[in-house]
């Protein structure tokens, strides 16, 4: 409800981020199709002409290709899963009556805030390293033989230390949700004789359903995006090439951009795909 | 100066045309208000008139000049909102302020103009607080400040009071009445409430639906409603309507008698009822009495305190002079 | 859900929120404990919690081998200028759809935030060619702009989600009041929308300053930021487990320090403004 002015002021106004997002979207999108269909060799002798499907079907069919794909999606999934559980029982945790309870938050925030290529060096070599790392001493500790963290279970540890970076996310988002949780909800819940379980199971959980949606929203718009964790950790050996990082190999390590480019594309369309089905979920919960 | 004229105006949010075209004008210095159940489009006739929607066909006119499609900004007039809508991070001086320093004036003056208006609203106490720290009452003052510091050509009060609790309502609606009779400036004030329309109004417009019922001054409204809807929603308590064999005796479809114009009896009497519920206000006694003539309880008044026992027979007696009639499509029988 | 309980029950919550508030926050505490160690210390067996001499040796080194001011500072200017600069687009464009929305304002935010889905390696070439022909190659500039166009998305949302929460009436009035839409923006809307802007700016900045895709891959030395400093300590310096600790620490340490001291406000934005 507005008038006309208002209105078109309003166009006016948002001009700007739609067309800076419009130019950034489309430029570079229209570039890599682009690319795509040529064969294009910056190191060996440039752009050499079209190519037709040729990248799209020598991506797919490379032999990384779908353990690229199951990768990424076992990455995204492991994390969310980890994430959204963890911060749900570490939420209801930290909305009980506690000394210091400020404090705690902040320990749990702070790895929020470290650079990802931090926490990925640190992981790496203080604690995952097989001779050095903490875990190792730990594992001697108990009399059990050290793992080699980022060789033998390497996508587990990339999922753990990804958990750890967005955890603090998750739980801050589920401990503000549950807070705003009416008490006496719960309180009548009680009184019709509702035991614990059913309480969380009827009445917190639903009331998180919200605040859950936004929590993978967000988290996967990061998680498909991941890259420095693994750039700086197995630099994509040992099954962690997600397929960000195999089109980022084909492009900067094999300078094939054409290659990359039909990657790039598969990678939009994957991305498109996870974008179509959470925007439904959170158009939905926009209004409310 | 504020002579508002609204010539054939209508309004419509998308395929819903909310109000149908719609003629009225607006004297200079006149207390008008709009009054209606809620959904009646009273409120979006003020934001038409301030600017704040656009009007879809028509033209409004301010002083003579076409404001149709001036922006709410140049329009020269003030607006009181329902919820006040303070600047809640400026001081109250601040916020009486923003309106001049909006129209570049200087300094001084604003200072003057302040001063001036916190005096006459007894804010003077108060002008470094924050809205935050103010009760409703003085807020209410606050928001009334900022109005009239501009001087503007007509005041536009938007349901001012509803948000104040019973006691204050009193004395802000008397408030704001002394306001309009010092400055003599054009207020139009919007309200569901008959009671503020009836106590504060030079001009009642009465709306339905988007469509003006009747326009005249409260007493014109209580003698001479002009329809059914218009009498059944001016008064205190409600008018008593009744159709049927009983109106029929009249010459009319439906016929309407005020409760204040009942007399009751314990011996004899034109309609024979049982007394239902009985609200006591000492000054007044309201009696509910369930007569054959209609299946509606009638209400009665009668001055002072006068007792009847539950279920006890009584007798009501219309007085002619007053009874109004109506025909079938509503309209008032001369 | 706040109501009284046994004191049993609030020690046992207090000992169990603390040892797992310990727990996550153990590697940054070890990274911090290992940095004030020697390098020897650092990988003694069975590892030194407390004990240890403590020395300023890595820091020193880590100063004298990369120059951390200059590191330092174009994190500030790209994480502050991306920030500084997405708001200025982000204000007019969250006003317009908290206040005007109409019927495909809910498709704009949810198109806008689909554009941060969009795989940056897909784009990566195109944007890298772009960047050569402007000459903004490891620039700061190139960066900020960047920065703040994958950022964008997010500083809508948010900014539109706490406008949301200011009465339009209050907005109303001002323009009665004769405030023109600039004056209105300016004077009324951001005010009042401090907290939001300044959880929504927080929230940015650490986004910013920890972004490792595009600052890795679109800078070598003059534009490159703390996370191109840090990562050129991966392997085989990384096995100095003292100076690899000294220099996170001095990258992380900002943020840290600016996240702890404005707690308030970046709980409020680490929610993305989506949750009350």
């Amino acid at each position: 409800m507005a008038t006309k002015a208002s209105r078109s002021a309003a166009r006016l106004m948002m001009a700007p981020a739609v067309i800076l997002l419009l130019g950034w979207m489309l430029v570079p999108l229209i570039m890599t199709l682009w690319f795509s269909f040529r064969t294009y060799l910056p190191l060996r002798g440039g752009d050499q002409g079209w190519t037709g499907f040729d990248n799209y079907v020598r991506f797919v069919s490379s032999s990384a290709f779908w353990p690229a794909v199951q990768t990424t999606l076992v990455i995204v999934l492991g994390v969310l899963v980890i994430t959204v559980c963890l911060g749900i029982l570490l939420a209801i945790l930290l909305d009980q009556p506690m000394w210091g309870q400020g404090v705690v938050r902040i320990l749990v925030i702070a790895p929020f805030f470290v650079m990802p290529t931090v926490s990925a060096l640190v992981w790496k070599n203080m604690f995952m390293d097989p001779v050095n790392g903490l875990l190792a001493h730990l594992w001697r500790f108990f009399g059990a033989d050290p793992i080699s963290w980022l060789s033998d279970a390497s996508l587990q540890s990339i999922i753990m230390i990804v958990s750890w970076q967005w955890l603090p996310f998750a739980t801050l988002i589920l401990l503000t949700a549950i807070q705003s949780l009416d008490s006496e909800q719960l309180e009548a819940a009680e009184m019709d004789g509702a035991p614990v379980l059913k309480r969380f199971a009827y009445i917190v959980l639903p009331h998180l359903s919200r605040a859950i949606t936004i929590v993978i929203l967000i988290q996967t718009i990061f998680l498909l995006a991941i890259f420095a964790e693994i750039f700086v950790t197995t630099g994509g050996a040992f099954g962690t090439r997600t397929l960000s990082y195999l089109i980022f190999q084909r492009v900067l390590e094999s300078q094939n951009v054409g290659l990359g480019s039909a990657g790039g594309v598969y990678a939009i369309i994957l991305a498109n795909i996870v974008a179509i089905f959470l925007m439904r979920i959170v158009g939905k919960n926009l209004d409310n | 100066m504020g002579r508002i004229q609204l010539k054939s105006v209508t309004k419509s949010f998308g395929d819903i045309q909310v109000i149908p075209p719609l003629d009225l004008t607006i004297e200079d210095g006149e207390f008008t208000v709009f009054v209606g159940p809620s959904g009646c489009g009273k409120s979006t006739l003020l934001r038409l008139i301030a600017g704040l929607e656009d009007i879809t066909t028509g033209t409004i006119e301010i002083d003579g000049n076409d404001a149709t499609n001036l922006v709410p900004a140049k329009r020269g007039l003030a607006m009181v909102f329902q919820s006040y809508a303070l600047y809640p991070h400026m001081s109250v001086r601040k916020n009486i302020a923003f309106p001049l320093k909006m129209a570049k004036m200087d300094p001084a003056e604003i200072d003057k103009r302040i001063e001036a208006a916190a005096s006459v609203l007894n804010l003077t106490a108060y002008l470094d607080r924050r809205p935050g720290q103010l009760s409703g009452g003085q807020r209410q003052r606050v928001a009334i400040g900022r109005a009239i510091v501009r001087e503007p050509a007509a005041f536009l009060f938007d349901e001012p009071l509803s948000n104040l609790d019973a006691a204050l309502r009193v004395g802000m609606r008397l408030e704001i009445s002394e306001l309009h009779k010092r400055l003599a400036t054009t207020m139009i004030y919007v309200t569901h409430d008959q009671v503020e329309a009836m106590t504060m109004a030079d001009k009642i417009v009465v709306l339905q639906a988007g469509v003006i019922e009747q326009v005249g001054s409260p007493l014109e409204l209580y003698q001479r409603p002009r329809n059914t809807f218009v009498a059944g929603f001016i008064g205190s308590p409600k008018m008593n309507l009744i159709s049927g064999a009983e109106a029929q005796k009249h010459d009319a479809a439906t016929i309407g008698i005020r409760p204040e114009h009942i007399d009751i009896s314990e011996s004899s009497g034109a309609w024979k009822g049982k007394i239902g519920v009985s609200e006591h206000l000492g000054s007044d006694t309201f009696f509910h009495v369930q007569c054959d003539v209609t299946d509606e309880p009638l209400t009665v008044r009668a001055t002072g305190e006068v007792s009847f026992k539950y279920g006890s027979e009584v007798y009501l007696t219309p007085r002619p002079e007053h009874l109004h009639r109506f025909n079938e499509q509503g309209l008032r029988i001369e | 859900m706040a109501r009284a309980v046994t004191p049993r029950r609030k020690l046992i919550n207090t000992g169990l929120a603390w040892a797992i508030g310990l727990l996550i926050f153990f590697p940054i505490l070890w990274t911090i404990l290992t940095s004030f160690k020697t390098e020897a210390q650092a990988i003694a067996s069975p590892p030194l919690f407390l004990g240890f001499d403590w020395t300023l040796e890595n820091y020193g080194v880590v100063m004298e081998r990369s120059n951390y001011a200059r590191f330092l500072m174009n994190s500030i200017i790209i994480a502050g200028g991306s920030t500084v600069l997405g708001l200025i687009v982000a204000v007019p464009a969250a006003w317009s759809m908290a206040f005007v929305p109409s019927r495909r304002t809910k498709d704009i935010l949810l198109w806008m935030l689909s554009t941060k889905m969009l795989p940056a390696v897909g784009v990566l070439y195109p944007i890298y060619l772009l960047f050569i022909q402007l000459g903004l190659l490891d620039s700061r500039a190139g960066l900020v702009i960047v920065m703040m166009l994958i950022n964008l998305p997010i500083i809508v949302w948010m900014l539109y989600t706490y406008f949301r929460e200011i009465p339009v009436e209050i907005l109303e009035a001002a323009r009665m009041d004769g405030a023109t839409l600039k004056e209105e923006v300016l004077y009324i809307l951001t005010p009042m929308a401090v907290p939001g802007i300044a959880s929504t700016m927080l929230l940015n900045f650490i986004l910013a300053w920890n972004e490792a895709f595009w600052t890795l891959n679109l800078t070598a030395v003059d534009a490159a930021p703390l996370t191109a400093f840090i990562a050129s300590y991966s392997s085989p310096e990384g096995l100095f487990f003292a100076k690899l600790s000294a220099a996170s620490t001095m990258a992380i340490a900002p943020i840290l320090i600016l996240g702890w001291f404005s707690q308030k406000q970046l709980v409020r934005g680490l929610t993305f403004g989506a949750v009350k």
